[in-house]
C-alpha cells in the first residue's frame, strides 16, 4: 500500500470518499446539537411564556407517556401478526405464493402514512364504533376498556390498531429474512427425525432467529415511536395519562402533538415543542442503539466461531 | 437396492417398538375445509354479514380441522395443524387491513381524478375544483432537490466503506451510526431542518430548500446501505485486474467498480426515493402549506402531496366534502407514484442484474 504512487486523482477521490462519510458523523451530530440549542430556551422557559402554560416537565411527561403507550399496544399487537405472516411465507405458503406475497408486504412497507392516517380516519374509526360499545357493555370491568366508549372512534386503540398495521410490513420482511437463514441442515434434521412442521420450526428455525426476532421487534418499535401523521389524524388527545383504551380522552404522542401544535406555535413555544422533539430523538436512538447492538453482537461472535 | 429395502421387513417382528402406520385425515378433506373457511370470509365481507361475523364463522370452520387431528392423529399432530392455523391467521389478519387501505384510496380517489385535478392549483379555489398541480410541482422539487444532495454523499460515503476503509474500526463505527440514523423519526429530521434554517433566515422560516435537507437527512442512511450492498457484490478480481493493469484506484471504481454495480445502486436510490417521497411531517413543519404553485425552493411556503392530502383531510373548510375529495385524489396519485417508484426499481434490478436473487 504504502510503496504505490500517489496521484492527484486519487488523492482527490479519496478525500472526497471520506469527506461524505464525515459528513455522515457531522449530520447525526448536527441532529443533537441543533435540537439541543433550539430546546433549552423550551426547557427552562416559564409557564407564563408558553402557550400550553405549564413548565416543561409537566407537559413533556404525559406526551412521553403516551408515545410509550402507543407504540408498545402496536408492537403487542404487531410482534405476534408479523412474526406469523412471516413464517407463512418463509415456512408454510406454497412456494409459488409466497415469492409475490413476500413482494406486496415489501410495496406496503413504502405506502405513505398519510394514507394511512386517511384510512385510519375514515375507515377504521367508524368502523370501530361498534366494537368499542360493545367492549364497554361487556368488558367495562376492565380498566382497559372502562369507557366511556368514543363516539368516533378515534381512540389509542384506534391509533395502535394503525401503528400496528403500519409497522406489520417492516416485521414481517425483518423476520422473514431472518427465518430464510436457517440452516438448511436444522431443518431437515428435525423433519427426518420425526419432527412435525411446527416442532421443527420451535426447534430449529425459533432458536436460531431469536436475537432476530428481538432486534426486528425493536426496530419496529422506533418506527412506531417516531411515527407522526397516522397518529396526529387518527387520535383525538388531550393531554391526560390514562390507560383507557376505547374512551375519546387520550395522551397525545410527542410527535403527534409536534405536527398538530407547531402551525400555530410561536416564541419561546417552538422551542418547547423543539425539545419534546429532542426528547422523542434520544428515545428512539437509544432503541435503535439498543436493537443494533443485539443484531451485531450475537452474529459477529457466531462468524468469529464458524 | 431391493435387497437393502426387504431387511428392515424382516427384522421388523423382532423389534420391540413395531412401526405403525399412524392414521391420517385424508389431505382433500382439509382443502375442502380451508375453502370453505376461505367462502366464509368472503362472504362477510361481501354481504351485510359483517367482516368480523364472517372472520369468525371462518375461524371456527378452519378450527374444525385440529379438532379433527386431535381425535384421529393425535397430539402432536393436531398441534402441528393448530399453529397452521394460527400462521394462517395471522396472514389473513395482515391482509384484511391492507386490502381495506389500498381498495378505500382507490374507491375515494378514482372519482376525483381528472384532467383538470393535475393541472390547476388550488389558488383562489373555494368548494368544488382546483386541483393539485401546485402539490405535484412542490413535491417534484422538494425530493428532486433531496436525490441531489443525498445521492452523491451516499453514494461517497458508501464508496469509502466498501473501497477505502478496509474494514477498520472506524467503518465499524460509522456502519454502526449509519444504521441508528436509519431509525431518526422523520419528524425530528423536520425539526433539525427547522433548527438549522432559524439560524439563517429568522423565526418562522418556511421553505422548499428545508425540506429538502429534511428528507435528505431521512434519504442518505438508506441510499449507503443500499450502496454499499450492491459494491459489496461487485467481485475483487475485477479490481486486481484493473489494478494489475496499472489503472489507478480512483479510475478502478470510476470505471470497473461502479458500472458493474450501477444497476443496483440505482435500484437503491429509486427505493429511497420511494420512501422519502411519501414523508409527511418533515415537510409539514419546513415547507408548510399554500394555494398557489411555488417553484422557488429558497423563497415561501411550498406545498407538497403529502401535505396537501393531510391538510385537505384535516382542515376542510367548509363545505367539507369537495376538500375531502380532494384529499383522497391527492392520496391515490401519492399511492401510484410510490408504487410505480417500486415498480421501476424492481424492473430495473430484474432487467439488469440476473445473477442476484433470492
Amino acid at each position: 500500500m504504502n510503496k504505490t504512487i500517489q496521484r492527484p486523482g486519487d488523492t482527490i477521490f479519496r478525500g472526497t470518499a471520506v469527506a461524505a462519510a464525515t459528513t455522515i458523523l457531522v449530520t447525526l451530530a448536527a441532529v443533537g446539537i441543533f435540537l439541543t440549542i433550539k430546546g433549552i430556551p423550551g426547557m427552562t422557559a416559564s409557564p407564563e411564556e408558553v402557550k400550553h402554560g405549564t413548565t416543561f416537565l409537566a407537559y413533556v411527561a404525559p406526551l412521553v407517556f403516551g408515545t410509550l403507550w402507543a407504540a408498545a399496544l402496536a408492537l403487542a399487537i404487531a410482534t405476534p401478526v408479523g412474526i406469523g405472516v412471516a413464517l407463512f411465507i418463509s415456512h408454510y405458503a406454497p412456494r409459488k405464493l409466497a415469492g409475490p406475497v413476500g413482494y406486496v408486504i415489501d410495496l406496503l412497507a413504502a405506502v405513505p402514512s398519510v394514507v394511512f392516517g386517511a384510512w385510519g380516519i375514515m375507515t377504521l374509526a367508524p368502523a370501530m364504533r361498534g366494537p368499542y360499545a360493545w367492549l364497554e357493555d361487556n368488558l367495562g370491568f376492565i380498566p382497559f376498556f372502562a369507557g366511556p366508549a368514543s363516539a368516533t372512534g378515534r381512540t389509542m386503540l384506534t391509533a395502535a390498531l394503525v401503528l400496528a398495521v403500519m409497522v406489520i410490513p417492516i416485521m414481517t420482511a425483518l423476520c422473514r429474512e431472518i427465518f430464510l437463514q436457517t440452516p438448511r441442515l436444522h431443518e431437515e434434521a428435525a423433519l427426518a427425525l420425526g419432527a412435525t412442521r411446527w416442532e421443527m420450526v420451535r426447534m430449529a428455525v425459533f432458536p436460531h432467529a431469536k436475537s432476530g426476532i428481538v432486534s426486528a421487534a425493536m426496530l419496529a418499535l422506533g418506527r412506531a415511536l417516531g411515527e407522526t401523521m397516522a397518529v396526529a389524524m387518527v387520535l383525538s388527545a388531550s393531554g391526560v395519562v390514562t390507560f383507557n383504551l376505547i374512551s375519546s380522552t387520550n395522551p397525545s404522542t410527542i410527535a403527534a402533538n409536534i405536527a398538530l401544535s407547531f402551525k400555530e406555535a410561536s416564541g419561546l413555544t417552538v422551542n418547547a415543542l423543539i425539545a419534546t422533539g429532542l426528547v422523542l430523538f434520544v428515545i428512539t436512538f437509544a432503541v435503535n442503539f439498543v436493537a443494533r447492538l443485539i443484531v451485531t453482537g450475537p452474529n459477529r461472535a457466531k462468524a468469529a466461531k464458524s | 437396492m431391493t435387497t437393502t429395502l426387504e431387511r428392515p421387513q424382516k427384522d421388523q417382528p423382532t423389534s420391540d417398538r413395531p412401526f405403525k402406520q399412524s392414521k391420517r385425515i385424508p389431505a382433500g378433506s382439509v382443502w375442502v375445509v380451508w375453502t370453505l373457511a376461505g367462502l366464509a370470509l368472503v362472504t362477510g365481507f361481501v354481504t351485510d354479514l359483517g367482516g368480523a361475523k364472517g372472520f369468525g364463522l371462518a375461524w371456527l370452520i378452519a378450527a374444525s380441522i385440529p379438532a379433527m387431528s386431535f381425535a384421529v392423529e393425535g397430539r402432536r399432530k393436531a398441534t402441528d395443524r393448530f399453529v397452521t392455523l394460527l400462521v394462517v391467521t395471522a396472514f389473513t389478519v395482515a391482509v384484511i387491513p391492507l386490502v381495506s387501505i389500498i381498495s378505500t384510496v382507490f374507491a375515494k380517489g378514482f372519482p376525483v381524478m381528472s384532467s383538470e385535478f393535475f393541472t390547476s392549483s388550488m389558488r383562489n379555489v373555494v368548494g368544488e375544483g382546483g386541483g393539485i398541480n401546485h402539490a405535484i410541482v412542490g413535491t417534484l422539487i422538494i425530493t428532486g432537490l433531496a436525490t441531489i444532495i443525498s445521492v452523491p454523499i451516499g453514494l461517497f460515503a458508501a464508496i469509502y466503506l466498501v473501497e477505502y476503509s478496509e474494514d477498520s474500526r472506524t467503518a465499524h463505527g460509522l456502519r454502526f451510526l449509519v444504521d441508528v440514523m436509519t431509525g431518526i423519526p422523520s419528524i425530528v429530521a423536520g425539526l433539525f431542518a427547522y433548527a438549522l434554517f432559524v439560524l439563517f433566515f429568522g423565526e418562522g422560516v418556511r421553505m422548499g430548500l428545508g425540506g429538502a435537507v429534511a428528507l435528505s437527512v431521512l434519504m442518505i442512511p438508506v441510499v449507503i446501505r443500499s450502496s454499499e450492498e450492491m459494491l459489496k457484490l461487485v467481485p475483487n478480481e475485477l479490481r486486481e485486474a484493473s489494478w494489475a493493469l496499472g489503472v489507478p484506484r480512483w479510475r478502478t471504481i470510476l470505471k470497473v467498480v461502479l458500472p458493474t454495480a450501477l444497476a443496483g445502486i440505482v435500484t437503491g436510490v429509486t427505493l429511497a426515493i420511494a420512501r422519502v417521497i411519501g414523508e409527511t411531517a418533515p415537510l409539514l413543519i419546513i415547507a408548510g402549506i399554500t394555494d398557489s404553485v411555488n417553484t422557488n425552493p429558497l423563497e415561501g411556503r411550498m406545498a407538497t402531496l403529502p401535505v396537501f392530502a393531510y391538510s385537505a383531510m384535516m382542515n376542510p373548510g367548509v363545505p367539507p366534502e369537495p376538500s375531502i375529495a380532494r384529499a383522497w385524489g391527492a392520496a391515490l396519485t401519492l399511492l401510484i407514484i410510490v408504487m410505480a417508484l417500486n415498480l421501476i426499481a424492481r424492473l430495473i434490478s430484474a432487467f439488469f442484474s440476473p445473477s442476484k436473487g433470492r
